[in-house]
């Protein structure tokens, strides 16, 4: 079975800085593929390229065999790839349902129906009561997004993600800024949701990456410099030493707070 | 044909350099403190009404024009004290109606100073007559003088921005806000100085073309709508921008209401050459806008992603 | 909770709208009887100046719908009022004087001038957007002005008004006010469905954030062009109406003071919510009306009450617009 994601050679410079410094991975379909790295090693830098917020110098994006190096961002959305969390797509002054039901409608139909109510579409509004559900926000569907609690709209965050029918999740540090107990939930959910999705997950949290991950890559300076099961990873004294050494005291620091 | 060319041009040039005396402000109070102001043109206006009152009143367009320039500056100063500084921090639409306010207050208050019907301003007696110019044209020195005095401030202001602290301190501020502040910079400060800084170019160039023009309460309004365009193709915050752009327009304008119903008669007949010519001139800085921005959506100078 | 986000806030949507529905039927019943109030002062001028009113309430309303549903605050509305208005007026010296045909015009031309002028503003944001437009309304204004054929600066007047399928109905002021009003209320009705449909609320999120639109998968910029040509033609249907009911057309319709006072209608009334364009249309201009008893120099009461709201109303009336155009630093 060929890949999923395939990227071939990535450049990206900002001046005389390599931000992105030849990367090549394949994400498998089914699988979840973490990439972790320290602060600055391009990771967010790689994730826009993937979600064509950034156009690469060089090299190329293959999404389903497809080249789509220069697709936008839209375009990227339309074939089945989400990006969440770094650009949030919640809208706040929408309904929880609303902006679920607007992301069912991004794919289904066309959105240039100038008459009959958006509110009332049995169709967009039972499409998206099936994500919330899965979230766990069915409930808070009639409350204005603005409103939720911070780890309510990270699932809500999921249920738009999922919404657009991806083919590929790319999330962008799902748990930066979460405390304890929202990780745990946002882990549980990431649980339920692994094996149904390809998932390209970019996270900075060691412990979700070790708990979740299929695989795991390790992004340094702008390169990969590893990519293995997460036990080879930890085994990997490379890694150890660019990378999990300095982490661990970063990590021992977050965890205080 | 070639002597109305030259004379042209040169008339061209002259509305360029007002242009970017009014649009050189304008731009950087944009780039800097990200303020829409519509009623920059009432300063460029109150310029023009007050040397036309002082050097009535003094007897001598200099001495007139040595009070107008520190009231105008004055003037600025109390409207940004007064106002302009409580609109920073709101959004575009709350300036662009607050300005807009003050625009009709301002000019209606002209209005009621000085009446509607325009004021003429005598050429000061040591710049009157003409000259002749490469032996083919005669232009009114008066004129020259304006386009000197516009260049030469031209060349003062570049020399302000880009060899002086503070005029370090405007380039970073008129690309990167933030930056200024973590300069530790007083922003309070700089916000007024550009400000009294953009009301006395305007200022200037509204006291100059005073005696060119007539004085009326509906001048400064058509040199905002001339400068919003010199911003826009230059590129906001861009004095360097302005100024070309300025010139660009200014030469454009002329030039298309003179030459545009001359050109269109080698294609069209003569009385609907001149018709056509007379309705597109008006339009043509307009369009030359529109490419520019098709192309270059932030202007020709104007950072990329700005906006 | 801003006025801006009500629109899309289905807490209790069926009040909401039940609410929204009864001040706009008590409204439009209070407009419809004007001319029984002219009769009965023996005034028959008050028809006529309110058909006025609401001609501008049409414009007001158009604007509403892309300033207070997408945040495109478009400084050049006015351009679209000349073009119904030189589209009678035109088309009148012509012998065309059928007012569909007027009305297909002047429609056809403001859709041609938005898509073009459009595409091009909608490139850019903020600063940028509110001078292009008005620099493009300019554009226009000076093409009418230097149009010596058509009255050039001066304007010409009409004849006679526009006839409807042959018959000249609308010479009778009543029947013109009536127009004007079903005519406003169809609009607005239109342009409810159309902020509530699909469209609408692509419409309203890339107001609040295009780059989340595309994150989900929207191309923003297509939807903002469709607004921006709906509001233009709404605002074009207005300009015929004015032809009419002042029996003038001149290039003061689009000066930028019109289009600003435009935006002013809008602000007034409260941005957003469709209903607050037409009541601002009512206010600014009465008010208007009123100050110049007192005075020629009236501009300068309405200049400071723009002043005033803007500093002292509760957060600002652009307050509303604060999540709009993103955090201001």
């Amino acid at each position: 079975m060929s890949a999923r994601l395939e990227i071939r050679d990535l450049q990206k410079r900002f001046g005389a800085l390599a931000v992105t410094d030849g990367i090549s991975l394949d994400i498998a379909p089914g699988e979840l593929h973490a990439v972790i790295g320290p602060n600055g090693a391009g990771k967010t830098t790689l994730v826009s390229q993937l979600s064509g917020q950034l156009r690469p110098d060089a090299g190329q994006v293959v999404y389903d065999g497809q080249d789509i190096t220069h697709l936008d961002m839209a375009g990227r959305v339309r074939r089945g790839m989400a990006r969440s969390f770094q650009i949030t797509t919640i809208l706040h002054g929408f309904t929880v349902l609303q902006n679920v039901a607007l992301a069912v409608q991004a794919r289904s139909g066309s959105s240039f129906r100038f008459f009959g109510r958006a509110d009332a579409e049995a169709g967009l509004n039972d499409a998206a009561m099936v994500f919330l559900r899965q979230v766990g926000l069915a409930d808070r569907a009639q409350d204005i997004a603005r409103n939720l609690s911070h780890g309510e709209h990270r699932q809500l965050e999921f249920a738009i993600a999922l919404a657009t029918a991806p083919r590929l999740l790319l999330l962008d540090e799902p748990f930066a800024g979460t405390g304890r107990e929202e990780a745990a939930q946002l882990l549980d959910l990431m649980q339920q949701i692994k094996g149904t999705q390809t998932i390209l997950l970019v996270e900075h949290d060691m412990n979700a990456v070790f708990a979740l991950a299929d695989r795991v890559s390790v992004l340094v300076y702008g390169q990969i410099i590893a990519t293995g099961t997460p036990d080879e990873i930890r085994a990997n004294a490379e890694v150890r030493g660019a990378y999990l050494g300095e982490e661990e005291t970063t990590a021992s620091g977050a965890a205080g707070c | 044909m070639t002597n109305l060319f030259l004379l042209q041009l040169l008339n061209g040039v002259q509305l360029g350099i007002l242009l970017f005396l009014v649009a050189a402000g304008l731009t950087l109070i944009f780039g800097i403190m990200d303020f829409i102001n519509i009623a920059h043109g009432v300063l460029y206006m109150v310029g023009a009404y007050l040397v036309a009152t002082f050097a009535a009143m003094t007897g001598t367009f200099w001495l007139g024009l040595l009070i107008a320039l520190p009231a105008v500056v004055a003037f600025g100063l109390f409207l940004e004290f007064f106002l302009f500084r409580r609109l920073y921090d709101r959004s575009h639409l709350d300036q662009v109606l607050a300005t807009f306010g003050l625009m009709l207050i301002l000019t209606e208050g002209v209005r009621m100073i000085w009446g509607s019907s325009p004021i003429f301003v005598p050429v000061p007696d040591a710049l009157s007559g003409s000259i002749r110019l490469l032996g083919i044209i005669n232009y009114p020195v008066y004129r020259i003088a304006i386009i000197a005095a516009g260049f030469a401030v031209a060349i003062g202001l570049y020399v302000l921005i880009s060899h002086t602290r503070a005029g370090m301190l405007l380039r970073a501020g008129a690309s990167n806000r933030p930056m200024v502040s973590a300069l530790g910079v007083n922003i309070t400060w700089l916000f007024a100085a550009v400000f009294a800084f953009g009301a006395m170019l305007a200022g200037f160039a509204g006291a100059m073309v005073a005696p060119v023009l007539s004085v009326d309460p509906g001048m400064g309004e058509s040199v905002l709508i001339l400068a919003f365009v010199v911003v826009v193709i230059g590129g906001i915050g861009s004095v360097k921008g302005a100024f070309v752009a300025a010139i660009v327009v200014g030469v454009v304008d002329t030039m298309g209401r003179t030459f545009g119903p001359i050109l269109l008669q080698m294609v069209l007949d003569p009385s609907a050459a001149s018709q056509t010519g007379r309705t597109l001139a008006p339009m043509l800085i307009y369009i030359l806008m529109a490419l520019v921005l098709a192309i270059r959506p932030s202007g020709l100078f104007g950072r990329r992603g700005a906006a | 909770m801003s006025a801006a986000s009500s629109a899309t806030e289905p807490t209790a949507p069926r009040v909401r709208l039940l609410s929204r529905t009864v001040a706009a039927s008590a409204i439009f019943v209070l407009m419809a009887l004007i001319p029984v109030v002219s009769h009965l002062s023996d005034d028959p001028f008050l028809t006529l100046a309110f058909t006025r009113i609401l001609v501008f309430a049409i414009a007001a309303l158009s604007l509403d719908l892309i300033l207070g549903f997408g945040a495109l605050v478009s400084f050049g509305h006015a351009a679209y009022v000349g073009f119904g208005a030189y589209a009678v007026g035109v088309l009148m010296r012509h012998g065309v004087t059928d007012i569909f045909v007027q009305l297909a015009c002047a429609i056809g031309l403001s859709a041609v001038f938005a898509a073009i002028t459009g595409a091009i503003a909608l490139r850019t944001r903020g600063v940028y957007f509110i001078m292009i437009t008005l620099a493009f309304g300019q554009m226009a204004y000076f093409f009418f002005t230097s149009l010596s054929a058509y009255g050039g600066d001066d304007g010409m007047s009409l004849q006679n008004r526009s006839t409807v399928l042959g018959s000249d109905v609308l010479e009778s002021n009543l029947v013109l006010f009536y127009v004007t009003l079903g005519t406003l209320v169809g609009l607005y009705l239109m342009a409810t469905a159309i902020v509530n449909s699909r469209f609408g609320r692509v419409l309203q999120g890339t107001r609040e954030d295009a780059l989340r639109m595309q994150a989900i998968g929207f191309r923003p910029f297509r939807y903002q062009l469709a607004a921006f040509m709906i509001a233009g033609c709404m605002a074009s249907v207005a300009g015929v109406l004015l032809a009419n009911q002042a029996e003038f057309v001149s290039p003061a319709y689009m000066s930028w003071h019109r289009s600003g006072e435009l935006i002013v209608m809008v602000i007034l009334g409260g941005v957003g919510t469709l209903l607050g364009g037409i009541v601002g249309a009512v206010v600014v201009l009465l008010l208007e009306e009123w100050l110049s008893i007192f005075t020629t120099h009236w501009r300068m009461g309405l200049g400071l009450l723009l002043i005033l709201v803007v500093l002292f109303s509760p957060k600002g009336i652009g307050g509303i617009f604060e999540r709009v155009f993103g955090p201001r630093k």
